[in-house]
Formats: structure tokens, C-alpha cells, sequence
């Protein structure tokens, strides 16, 4: 393996993963010695809406895949309306291809600790919940710990560092459901129903946990805030591209010499990610792969230079997402994949909305003809048409995401499922699939 | 008696973390606290999340079957969920699914003739980098094949427990529960086990191999102030 270029290792950022360094990081005492905590001494001097115009003008987007403005969220929170507010942290990792939240609960979770305490400080919440999936119990595990030494510190309870400030923590389990990582199926969940997404408007900004004003920010957002608190807004924005500032997590996983994490300024192309890692796997082409998790669009090799910033990845066609790459080679086969994905978004579709239900159920159905080789010249204008009537067409992301692959890889490897369909590639399955259907 | 006194005191417990008046807040952490109790969620155990909650018992069954960790049916002491989403899959995760079906004799959902181990194939666990991943009451082990699955279920059953490649060292399913319901870890080594991987790691490495840190930054950079405070 060659070593990165040096214009390439340049980009990379180590701020928010540089703890993950020091292994008892997640201890308190140790986090203090690294800085810990400064920020938010620093932070409760100030006045919330100094905060939050901080925040605003470090221009930090959303981590969990949708990139909207942070500071433009909490500044929708009223003021003054004698209502309980709530901070809500979507830790429900679970979008396909995605893997860096859960490292840095496991491996820093004081960090989302501090940036919790500093937000609802901002946003004048006295409440704050951690909603982290219930497979990552040892994630869990991590947080309920810091939480308990933050509250022995005075981080957390009654009257923070001496400044009159409340705040509570409960760290909540979810029981595997991807569409809790929706917010407003969270919000549902959160409150002891079962996940499923609720019409906007209203907005959680007003009608959130409980009815009541509500911020719902990604892990990666609310660990961001330290950092910004204590370098600045100048600082933030040296990193990244104008309107997508600062570092991103970038998770490589898939058929490169080393899959990981690597914390990168924002713009980075799949290129330069992919000589971090090392190049492609000897012996494998890249052929596809996923910006930012399987829910946004395929690109392809003629895609390796788009900067990957939301921007740049939307003129492109696709969607930053969460920075998840799924790298796929030519020995990969789009079809197969797409399937798979299908497969997942049938499973986890909480069946409010007809078009994600029904449609999903009917495409993978389609997607399992194809691959036993009894697939026809219809079923690829059928899932064209399918696609057409989930997307934009349902409560929640849950059914745009699913057809991102499918009308992706239709779009680039259409000759991929001619040559299940006219007989070049021999069948996945075999048996008859989704018999009297046709 | 499995739902007795000490389980209305932890359920107790868990409700009082909730604001006042918004106890059914409660309703996931307490079937997972069934869960721990019972195994896995019985019709006494519905009725036992309704009384405490003051819920109907058809409210509760809704909540139960939408969430995939809630079984409806006797689970064994060690849950083996192997992700088969698509980069899992491709990477051969597919194969170590099937390996392990053939080899223990049960589909998904399904427990061992002996109650010790229930198989089911998992949606992405959010550990592609180390892919194809399999977990054990939800601690992992990274890049598995078929072979080295085999030898982990075979320490489940002959009691050599396997350690995990991250997390903590295996609690049965039924503590796992316990925890999943927010009470605390009663093992030290239960929130010290979990050094970060190597793919964890990756970019972190080569910034400090290569002495790359971001240049110009200040923790005293001061707050610009607006507002007169």
C-alpha cells in the first residue's frame, strides 16, 4: 500500500474522533484532563441567544442526514410560552452503511454529554432524553455511566457549576425499529407508542415530546457544539466548504483495503477518501456506492470527484446523507444489492402509509423474480412506476429512501437486470417467485 | 413468582424518570424489563406494563409486537443475530446466516431444540466497518465467516463463552434485558470492557502518524456577546 498523498492526509480533521484515541476517554476524570467540560464552563457564562447565534454562525448542519441548520433549529424554539422545552437526541443509528455515532457514545460519550448540557442550556430545556437503538446496549451502557458521574460532578441536576441551571438526563433504549430514527416516530416512541411518523406541520419546534417545544438533533450534531463553543465560529468554518462547514464523520465500509472511520473536512471526494483507505481491495473495480447510506441514490466511478458535501452531492443527483460510503466492486452485482436493501425497507416500513407498505412489499416480490430468472421487460417499467407512486407520497423518509437505490441502479446498471431478465446472468434464487403475479 | 413485589419496584423506578403525567414513556423500557423477567413478553407481562401504567392490555399488545426486540416466544439464554443487510450480506454474511441455520437446525426466530440458542438474521447494526458482523445479546463479533460462527455458538453451548471483538464479555440475555430497561450494569467490567477497534480507529491513526491536527484553534476564542448580560 502507498501512503496518502499529502494534499489528501490535509484533509483530514481530527476533532470530534481525536479522543477515541486515549482508551479511558469515557471515564470523567480522564475527559477532564483532555479538556473536558470547558466548554460548557465556558458556554453557561454566556447568554442563551449568544449561543445560539454562535452556533447560527458556525453555519454546523444537521449529522443525521437531512442537514438542516442547527442554529436556524434551535432558534425556532419560542420563548416565554410557559411550556416545558425538550432536547431529544436521535442516537438510533441504524441507516445501512452507517457506523459513527455508536464509536463515539462507546468511546467519548462525555463529548455528547457536555454538548447536551450546553444545547438545552441554549434552548431553555430543563428535560433532555438520549434515545439511542436498543441494539447498542453497550452504547447505552457507556452513556447511563457518564450520566451517573456527570450528576456527582455537578454536569448534571440541580443547579449546574453554581449557575441556577436544571437539568435532568434519561437515557431511553429503543426496542429495533429503523423508523424511530425518523424524529417524529422517535417523538411517538419516546412517548410509549409505537414508532410511526406524525404529519408536519406542526413542526417538533412547537409541538414536539409531549406537545411541547421540542430540539431533535443527531449525536454527531450536539457533539459538535463543544468544539464550536471553545474554537469559535472562524474556526469551525476554516473547515469544510462555505455552506457545508466543519468535519464529518465519513464511514468507509465495503470493498476498500481498510473500511473505518476517518474524520475528514467536509468536501472530501470518494477519491481522496478511498486513498485513505488504502485503494480498493486488490482485485476489485469500484462500481457503485452510497454517498451517505442506502437511502440516497448510487453513484458510480464517474462520480469520484464530486466533493462530498450536501451541496455538491445533490447537484450530482444524490444525497450527502449520512456520509455512510458503501463502496461496491465489479464483482458486486447492483441487483442483488438492490434487493437487499428492498428487503430492509419492506421490513421496516411501519405500515402507516399505503404506498410504503404496499409498494415496498410488491418491489422486493418483483426483485426476487428478477433474480430467479423469470423476470420480464415490464417488471423494470413496473418498479419504475411503483417508485414513482411511494416517492413524495408518504408521511415520512422511510418510503423516499427506498427508492433510491431502485431507480439509481435502473438508471446506471439497467443492463445489469436485462441480463437476468434475457438470461446472461445465471438466476440468485431458484424456485418460482411471486407465482400468478404477472 | 416472576412478576412479584421487587418487579413493581423497579418499575416503580423506571416510571419516575419520566415527567409527571407522561409515565407511559415508560411503556419500552418496562417490556424490556418484562423481557428480563419472564424471558420473553408473556400475557402476564402485558397485563403487568397496563396495570402499571394504567393502560389498556390492547395498548400495550400494539406497542409489544411493533418493536423486533420484544419476542413473542420463549427465547434462549443467547440471542445470535446475524446482519444480512446488503454490505453484511455481500461480504458473506449471507453464507454465515446460512451456515449456522444448516448447523443448529433452526430458521429465523427459531430456538435450539435444547432452549440455549435463538437464531435470527439482523437489519444493519451499524458496524459496516467490520463487516460481516454477528452479535450475541447484542455484543459483537467482527468480520466473521461461517467457521469462526460455528466455533461461537459452539462456546455458547459448552459453556467456553466467546469473547466478544468489542464491547463487553457475555451477560445471558435475560441480564441484557435488565439493562436494556435502564438499570444499571451491575458488572465493572460491563462499562470498562470496549476498547475501540482498529477500523474505529483508522483516520485517527494515520492523522497521527502523519502529525495532522486542524490548525488555529483557541478554547479562549471569546463568545461574540449581543445580547447586554
Amino acid at each position: 500500500m502507498t501512503a496518502p498523498s499529502k494534499e489528501v492526509l490535509a484533509k483530514l480533521t481530527p476533532v470530534l474522533t481525536k479522543r477515541w484515541l486515549s482508551p479511558d476517554a469515557w471515564r470523567l476524570s480522564v475527559y477532564e484532563q483532555l479538556d473536558g467540560y470547558a466548554a460548557l464552563r465556558k458556554a453557561l457564562k454566556a447568554h442563551q441567544d449568544d449561543l445560539i447565534a454562535l452556533i447560527k454562525d458556525s453555519g454546523l448542519r444537521g449529522r443525521g442526514g437531512a442537514g438542516f441548520p442547527t442554529g436556524l433549529k434551535w432558534g425556532f424554539i419560542p420563548q416565554n410560552d410557559g411550556k416545558p422545552h425538550y432536547l431529544v437526541v436521535n442516537a438510533d443509528e441504524g441507516e445501512p452503511g452507517t457506523c459513527k455515532d455508536l464509536p463515539l457514545m462507546m468511546h467519548d460519550p462525555h463529548s455528547l454529554l457536555e454538548g447536551i448540557v450546553i444545547a438545552a442550556y441554549a434552548i431553555r430545556a430543563h428535560h433532555a432524553f438520549v434515545y439511542v437503538r436498543g441494539e447498542a446496549v453497550h452504547a447505552a451502557r457507556r452513556l447511563r455511566n457518564a450520566v451517573a458521574e456527570a450528576y456527582e460532578a455537578g454536569y448534571l441536576g440541580k443547579d449546574i457549576l453554581g449557575t441556577g441551571f436544571d437539568l435532568d438526563v434519561v437515557i431511553h433504549c429503543g426496542a429495533g425499529a429503523y423508523i424511530c430514527g425518523e424524529e417524529t416516530a422517535l417523538l411517538d416512541s419516546l412517548e410509549g407508542f409505537r414508532g410511526q411518523p406524525r404529519l408536519r406541520p406542526p413542526f417538533p419546534a412547537t409541538h414536539g415530546l409531549y406537545a411541547c417545544p421540542t430540539v431533535v438533533n443527531n449525536v454527531g450534531t450536539i457533539a459538535s457544539v463543544p468544539y464550536i463553543v471553545l474554537g469559535g465560529a472562524a474556526w469551525w468554518k476554516s473547515m469544510g466548504t462555505e455552506k457545508s462547514s466543519g468535519p464529518m464523520i465519513y464511514s468507509l465500509s465495503g470493498r476498500v483495503a481498510n473500511p473505518g472511520q476517518y474524520e475528514c473536512s467536509m468536501g472530501i471526494t470518494l477519491r481522496e477518501l478511498i486513498e485513505l483507505a488504502g485503494g480498493m481491495l486488490p482485485g476489485h473495480q469500484l462500481k457503485f456506492w452510497t454517498p451517505g447510506g442506502s437511502s440516497t441514490p448510487l453513484l458510480t466511478a464517474d462520480h469520484l470527484d464530486v466533493p462530498l458535501d450536501f451541496e455538491s452531492v445533490a447537484a450530482a443527483g444524490s444525497i450527502l446523507g449520512t456520509t455512510a460510503t458503501q463502496i461496491f466492486s465489479d464483482q458486486d452485482c447492483p441487483v442483488y444489492a438492490t434487493w437487499r436493501w428492498l428487503e430492509f425497507y419492506h421490513h421496516e416500513s411501519c405500515g402507516k402509509c399505503t404506498p410504503c407498505r404496499e409498494g415496498n412489499y410488491w418491489m422486493k416480490g418483483i426483485y426476487r423474480r428478477i433474480l430467479s430468472g423469470a423476470g420480464t421487460h415490464e417488471d423494470l417499467d413496473t418498479l419504475r412506476d411503483t417508485c414513482d407512486n411511494i416517492l413524495g407520497r408518504s408521511f415520512c423518509g422511510l418510503g423516499d429512501g427506498a427508492t433510491s437505490p431502485v431507480t439509481s441502479s435502473l438508471q446506471f446498471f439497467e443492463e445489469d437486470y436485462l441480463d437476468y431478465i434475457e438470461g446472461r446472468t445465471a438466476p440468485v434464487f431458484t424456485g418460482r417467485e411471486l407465482v400468478g403475479a404477472h | 413468582m416472576a412478576l412479584g413485589e421487587s418487579t413493581v419496584e423497579r418499575a416503580r423506578e423506571i416510571i419516575a424518570r419520566y415527567p409527571q403525567g407522561k409515565e407511559r414513556s415508560a411503556l419500552l423500557p418496562l417490556l424490556h424489563l418484562v423481557q428480563a423477567e419472564e424471558g420473553y413478553i408473556t400475557t402476564a407481562g402485558v397485563e403487568f406494563c397496563a396495570d402499571q401504567l394504567g393502560l389498556t392490555k390492547a395498548q400495550v399488545g400494539a406497542v409489544a409486537t411493533f418493536y423486533t426486540m420484544y419476542k413473542r416466544r420463549p427465547a434462549g439464554d443467547w440471542l445470535v443475530s446475524v446482519c444480512t443487510n446488503t454490505m453484511c450480506n455481500v461480504l458473506g454474511g449471507q453464507q454465515v446466516y446460512d451456515r449456522l441455520s444448516e448447523y443448529l437446525g433452526v430458521g429465523h426466530e427459531e430456538t435450539t431444540a435444547d432452549g440455549t440458542i435463538t437464531l435470527e438474521h439482523a437489519e444493519c447494526l451499524a458496524a459496516c466497518d467490520y463487516g460481516p458482523v454477528l452479535t450475541v445479546n447484542y455484543e459483537f463479533f467482527d468480520f466473521v465467516t461461517p467457521d469462526a460462527a460455528e466455533s461461537i455458538v459452539d462456546g455458547l453451548r459448552n459453556g467456553a463463552l466467546p469473547r466478544p471483538s468489542r464491547g463487553a464479555r457475555l451477560c445471558a440475555l435475560r441480564e441484557m434485558s435488565m439493562q436494556l430497561a435502564g438499570l444499571v450494569e451491575g458488572r465493572e467490567a460491563g462499562v470498562e470492557d470496549g476498547a475501540a477497534g482498529e477500523s474505529t480507529l483508522r483516520g485517527n491513526r494515520l492523522a497521527e502518524e502523519y502529525g495532522i491536527s486542524v490548525p488555529g484553534y483557541n478554547p479562549d476564542t471569546p463568545i461574540p456577546s449581543g445580547k447586554a448580560t
